[in-house]
């Protein structure tokens, strides 16, 4: 593998850089605006398709636990977070329960498919997908509509101003929906771009 | 070499008659179409970044108003209802005593919004002529503009939230208003507005002789 030399450009700024193997397997950036050019973390493509799995099966168990315990008096009523989105969805406001439920649940699952598609063939070392570099470049491009991390500040902001009203206890989905955070976060600082294009590449070829 | 020499040896994709792709970096002869390593479309400079990012931004202000105006929450407790608008909530919170939580609110909803406007106009303005500004200093506003526009998102969601589970109670309703939804839309504008930036403008369009 040594020897081989990419001519890329930075995606911020297009500043021109001839990079070789030896060089992408470090941490490279920009010379002139310091974007992350490389990561360089070896097994980068193995971590990120094995975390996207975690999170996926995490994700569609979350939409089905209880997400909320409502307590007021003697009733105790558990909502899932498909009841908690699905619950205003009348008239008016039928366009913003579909958005909400979008940018929490559908673009977050969506990006973790797209990812194992585009990425998982490669990781076992077989031959990719057609259509593996559309899921990739999709999987970029919806990351910043993926909003769980935003939708779990405004639970959290919500469930104060209700504390007056009833007693409101976390359900096991609002931990594995926390856990699905942690571990996304944790899986974006493998995204490497230029080593899973690269990689990909070479298993399309 | 020094980094300021190392600098000055510098050459972009545009100035060795190519073109790099935005989505993988791979660099493509100038006039090709589309990336062969990710299939994206490529394009040298994006001519009309600028007029993009202020149609949108218009947009995104124009939503803005009524998001303010309206209200976001509409209550009914026991026959009487009651509607609080943004800032209307962020009164209330104080009023309650939540100021931690009055203060997340105030700087999702109010904060972000309008210092999104503020810098996003900043910078297209400066983009639009040659200028003279600190590169770095362009690109750092520009990254945090991007990065902090889904914030906003918060007073949605709470409204979401809210109104769904107290649905569950018998007492209490409370509703989404039309400023939800004015304010979601807002927000999507905004973010459109960041990412039409070409941010190769910030180097293009330097002044010659100004230090990069």
């Amino acid at each position: 593998m040594s020897g081989r030399r990419q001519t890329i450009a930075c995606p911020i700024c297009d500043t021109m850089y001839q990079v070789d193997d030896e060089i992408a397997v470090r941490d490279t950036r920009c010379i002139r605006c310091g974007h992350r050019l490389t990561f360089g973390r070896r097994g980068a493509i193995a971590r990120v398709v094995g975390l996207a799995m975690t999170s996926a099966i995490l994700m569609g168990l979350a939409m089905f636990l209880p997400f909320l315990n409502l307590t007021s008096g003697r009733n105790t009523v558990s909502a899932s977070l498909v009841e908690v989105v699905g619950g205003f969805a009348d008239g008016l406001m039928v366009p913003l329960a579909f958005a909400v439920f979008g940018f929490i649940l559908v673009l977050p699952l969506t990006r973790f498919v797209l990812l194992i598609f585009a990425l998982g063939p490669v990781a076992a070392a077989r031959p990719a997908f057609p259509g593996a570099a559309l899921a990739l470049r999709w999987a970029i491009v919806l990351k910043p509509w993926a909003m769980a991390e935003v939708f779990m500040i405004g639970v959290a902001v919500a469930l104060i101003k209700l504390s007056g009203l009833a007693t409101i206890g976390m359900g096991s989905a609002f931990w594995v929906l926390c856990a699905v955070v942690l571990i996304t976060a944790y899986q974006e600082t493998f995204m490497c771009r230029h080593t899973l294009w690269t990689e990909l590449n070479s298993a399309r070829a | 070499m020094d980094r300021a020499e190392q600098r000055a040896r510098l050459i972009t994709a545009r100035d060795a008659g190519r073109v790099g792709c935005r989505s993988c970096g791979l660099v493509a002869p100038l006039g090709q179409r589309r990336c062969t390593r990710c299939g994206a479309a490529l394009q040298s400079r994006d001519t009309q970044s600028l007029q993009k990012v202020w149609a949108w931004w218009m947009a995104g202000l124009i939503t803005y108003i009524p998001a303010n105006i309206y209200p976001m929450l509409r209550s009914t407790e026991l026959f009487r209802t009651t509607e609080s608008t943004i800032v209307g909530g962020v009164v209330d919170l104080i009023h309650y005593g939540d100021y931690a939580v009055a203060a997340i609110v105030f700087v999702a909803s109010i904060v972000i919004p309008i210092g999104k406007f503020g810098a996003i106009a900043w910078l297209a303005l400066i983009l639009g002529r040659p200028h003279a500004q600190d590169t770095h200093r362009l690109h750092r506003v520009y990254e945090v503009v991007e990065f902090i526009g889904r914030w906003s998102m918060i007073d949605v969601f709470v409204v979401a939230i809210l109104s769904a589970l107290v649905q569950f109670e018998t007492f209490a309703t409370i509703n989404p208003g039309i400023a939800a939804i004015s304010f979601a839309v807002s927000v999507i504008f905004t973010m459109l507005s960041a990412q039409s930036f070409d941010s190769r403008l910030i180097w293009d369009r330097l002044k010659e002789g100004t230090p990069a």
